[in-house]
């Protein structure tokens, strides 16, 4: 049965005309988030609507969608107008997508705000966008069965069109839209079952693929507005360093350099163009005052991890796992870390201000409108509908985009000129000056009984909390959720398991980095649950089956994966296949990595990856993210290593920070399963298995484990 | 003055003989299709042809580009009608996009020398433009098809 929607208590949809007619449909795509508290406190909120609206159908049948997630690779700007065209049963040659402003009615309703990030944007807009599209034509229906003089039930619809069956009269919804902005909002209407899907399931082309053939896509780092100048900004190489003294004549002196000024970050050279502003920078004689953050230095780091260890708080305990040591018959021990990362977005962090007395426009490639918005209020005093935020494409984002230090630096130094400044960071500024994947180090422990089962499993992690720093209040009683993700949860039948947290503010920034606490927990749970497979004497996919018995989403995708890569067969001397399973973001994913030794560098021959993301709204968006996660994963499992000396990052461009290169990049399989369940995440569950589904390999293939990333031979 | 021809056109530039190509293309030339990735050829993202070989437009200084051709991604096809372009979108490789100009004339670099490139051929052509979305499994099926696309038109 199709779902019924009750519009009348919805107030998530605003319909009205546009200038020089069409339809314009406002959505409050939060109205979903807060409808629960509504509906108990039985209190109509007010809607939140953007002035131009999310959706413009033209006379011309345009159909025009403002997405307000980023597009940064994943396909958003594609999946979110699917939702829409198809309940509104819309001819889909005739759908654009266009980036939204910051605004609150762009709110996705799992973050709260207008993010992208967490892999949420299809899962938070599948159900408003659904529901506008749904009532959005049940109104052009109607509108036509009213110019018709025929009941509404007597007309359907086929994409772009109204029908009335019996007369054979059509109109285009183009012809509908003027006065279908004139009827009330329909009560009720209703969404599809799966079966009646036109496009939520098939592998419609990107929207965004065009504009990325021919150099026309914009990108923050391409805007060019009139009068704008160029400035790139000289940082103390410690965290938290504080300038003492500057001497700029050299740098004035450069042709094309315009001003050298100070801002909070530093110093800012500003130019006719990047080339000047770079040279200018160069020629800058800076002293700092470089602090504490001077002494930091990664063994250090390390050394101040292994001695918080063992005094982590609880985020986990289950039964008794000291009492498990006692009967253990075997008891195996492992100690796995991992480094800091840095994000190495293609495209350097950048942004362009101008801002004004009265007002104040952005061009930014940002994850985060809202955040950014908000960030330029704190530093002009200006008030939220003054600051426009102009979204462009990302050249990736990964978490790093999330931030606003690029954006503060934008608009403190127009904010002194009264110019639009766009700040460019080199790849070294980038390298130097990111907020880094955390490190963690970590014990394990683990018993097998003397029936041969695996009895207990203790995890204990060190390392720094993403919370700490961005956002202290969501550490509760010393933990942080993100550290603990796929540790604390992890889904195997055991009866004693302990995971424990220690907080270390090692004094390095970290932030969100793709899949978050899975990228690297994964990693240590998967890795060391083939130690203990072999510790008890068990293939590894044959434990992970038995210990996931209530899991069968897991043990779907493990055994599609391991069936498509023909697990337990032969395979040539020298090669070895791992496997590896996670959950994260709502989605289940299983890889199998084929690796072998060569002239003494690991080379991943292959990965056979399964996923279940629920609902598919486009399968081919789906492989090319789990495509996507698995190099992405790869260049953390071979290569990534952020590393500190003297307070310095050691690491400053892709010569000593390399990326996984074309060469070395596996085959890759991707195999979806048919699901109805509701959608889950795309953009982040393609990397936590890799990790560990190459280093199990390698396990298999040599014998020993592998600890410690990335992976030296 | 410095004289560069891009994209069949002859551009008069005003700048120091040793700015490199890419800072001319994109802040002076507004051709913003050639990205930033790196200034030290590394990554590859600012590739474009000179005289139809593919080279770093981030560490080549304008002075060494007297009297020869250069052709941009904006340059590649009036209307993205290049094969490899063509290629490009029916194997759906761009993601985030940043890395796609390079890839692109890279790619079109190789089929021009080479018609019909061996595995070995693509990887040691493509190897030095670094794509973090990691499109090069559709890199490779999209040169692959762009090249029995040039043999098939050859043929017919």
């Amino acid at each position: 049965m199709a779902e019924r929607i009750e519009i009348s208590r919805r107030h998530f949809l605003k319909f009205s005309a546009a200038l020089g007619g069409g339809l314009l449909v406002g959505i409050d795509a939060a109205a979903c988030a807060r409808k629960e508290d509504a509906s108990a406190n039985r209190a109509v909120q007010p809607g939140v609507f953007a002035p131009n609206a999310w959706i413009r159908i033209g006379v011309d049948d345009s159909i025009t969608l403002l997405v307000g997630s980023s597009e940064m690779g994943q396909g958003v700007m594609t999946a979110i107008p699917m939702l829409l065209a198809e309940e509104l049963d819309a001819d889909w040659s005739k759908v654009r997508a266009e980036f939204a402003p910051a605004h609150a009615s762009y709110t996705n309703p799992i973050n709260g705000r207008q993010h992208t990030g967490g892999s949420t944007s299809v899962r938070g807009f599948w159900q408003p966008l659904r529901e506008a599209g749904a009532v959005t034509r049940e109104l052009l229906l109607q509108t036509a069965a009213q110019r018709w003089n025929v009941p509404a039930t007597e007309c359907s619809t086929q994409p772009s069109v109204v029908i009335h069956k019996s007369s054979g009269r059509r109109l285009r919804y183009g012809e509908l839209v003027e006065q279908a902005a004139k009827l009330p909002v329909p009560e009720t209407a209703f969404l599809k079952e799966p079966k009646q899907f036109r496009l939520l399931g098939t592998s419609v082309p990107r929207l965004d693929t065009p504009a990325k053939l021919n150099g026309s896509a914009l990108f923050g780092q391409d805007i060019k507005v009139p009068g704008m100048l160029i400035a790139v900004v000289a940082r103390c190489a410690v965290f938290g360093g504080k300038l003492k003294s500057v001497d700029a004549s050299a740098a004035k002196k450069i042709k094309g350099v315009r001003h050298v000024l100070q801002i909070d970050a530093g110093v800012a050279v500003v130019a006719e163009h990047f080339w000047a502003a770079q040279r200018g920078r160069d020629a800058l004689k800076l002293a700092w005052d470089e602090g504490v953050a001077a002494a930091l230095d990664s063994t250090q780091i390390s050394a101040s991890f292994i001695a918080a260890v063992d005094g982590g708080k609880s985020a986990r305990n289950d039964g008794d796992v000291t009492q498990a040591w006692q009967t253990a018959a075997k008891k195996i021990e492992a100690v796995y870390e991992v480094p800091y990362l840095a994000h190495a977005c293609m495209e350097p962090m950048n942004c362009t201000a101008h801002v004004r007395k009265d007002g104040c426009d952005v061009w930014v490639p940002t994850q985060g409108q809202a955040t950014a918005q908000h960030q330029v209020g704190r530093h002009t005093g200006l008030k939220p509908e003054a600051i426009k935020i102009h979204t462009t494409f990302l050249g990736g984002g990964f978490g790093r985009r999330a931030e606003y230090d690029f954006v503060v630096e934008a608009v403190q130094i127009s904010k002194q000129l009264g110019v639009p400044i766009k700040v460019i960071w080199t790849r070294e500024d980038d390298m130097q000056h990111d907020v880094y994947r955390p490190a963690t180090y970590n014990r394990m422990t683990a018993a097998i009984d003397t029936q041969g089962a695996l009895s207990a499993w203790e995890h204990r992690i060190a390392g720094p909390s993403i919370f700490a720093r961005v956002y202290p209040p969501g550490i509760k009683d010393g933990l942080d959720g993100t550290s603990v993700e796929n540790a604390k949860n992890i889904p195997y039948a055991i009866p004693n398991v302990s995971v424990t947290y220690a907080l270390v503010n090692a004094g390095v920034p970290v932030g969100f980095w793709r899949s978050v606490g899975s990228s690297q927990n994964v990693f240590v749970t998967e890795c060391f649950f083939d130690e203990v497979a072999r510790a008890a004497g068990k293939d590894p996919l044959a434990l992970r089956r038995e210990l996931l018995k209530d899991y069968p989403r897991h043990r779907a995708v493990l055994d599609l994966a391991a069936q498509k890569a023909a697990w337990g067969t032969a395979l040539p001397a020298g090669r070895a296949r791992g496997i590896a399973v996670a959950e994260s973001f709502a989605s289940f994913v299983a890889q199998v990595a084929e690796v072998s030794v060569e002239n003494g560098k690991v080379r991943v021959h292959r990965v056979v990856c399964a996923v279940d993301c629920g609902t598919v709204v486009n399968p081919n968006i789906v492989a090319a993210q789990m495509e996507s996660g698995i190099i992405f994963g790869l260049t953390a499992a071979l290569k990534g290593e952020i590393t500190l000396a003297h307070g310095r990052v050691q690491q400053s461009n892709f010569h000593d920070y390399p990326l996984l290169r074309f060469d070395e990049a596996p085959r890759i399989e991707v195999h979806i399963v048919s699901s109805t369940d509701p959608p889950g995440g795309v953009g982040e569950p393609g990397v936590p298995p890799i990790a560990p589904a190459v280093a199990n390999a390698l396990y298999a293939l040599t014998g020993t484990p592998v600890r410690k990333l990335p992976i030296r031979l | 003055m410095l004289t560069l021809n891009v994209n069949d056109q002859i551009h008069e530039v005003d700048a120091d003989a040793d700015m490199p190509l890419l800072w001319a293309l994109r802040d002076l030339l507004g051709l913003t299709g050639t990205k930033y990735g790196c200034g030290i050829a590394q990554c590859g993202v600012c590739t474009v042809l000179v005289d139809g070989a593919a080279i770093r437009s981030c560490t080549t200084p304008i002075a060494a580009l007297a009297g020869k051709k250069i052709t941009t991604i904006e340059g590649l096809s009036a209307d993205s009608s290049h094969p490899v372009q063509q290629a490009w979108r029916a194997e759906e490789v761009p993601q985030c996009g940043f890395c796609q100009s390079g890839q692109i004339l890279a790619a079109a670099a190789l089929l021009a020398k080479t018609p019909q490139p061996s595995d070995a051929d693509i990887e040691q052509a493509m190897a030095p433009i670094l794509c973090r979305c990691g499109t090069y499994p559709r890199i490779r099926l999209a040169i692959q098809r762009a090249a029995k696309t040039v043999k098939e038109s050859a043929h017919g």
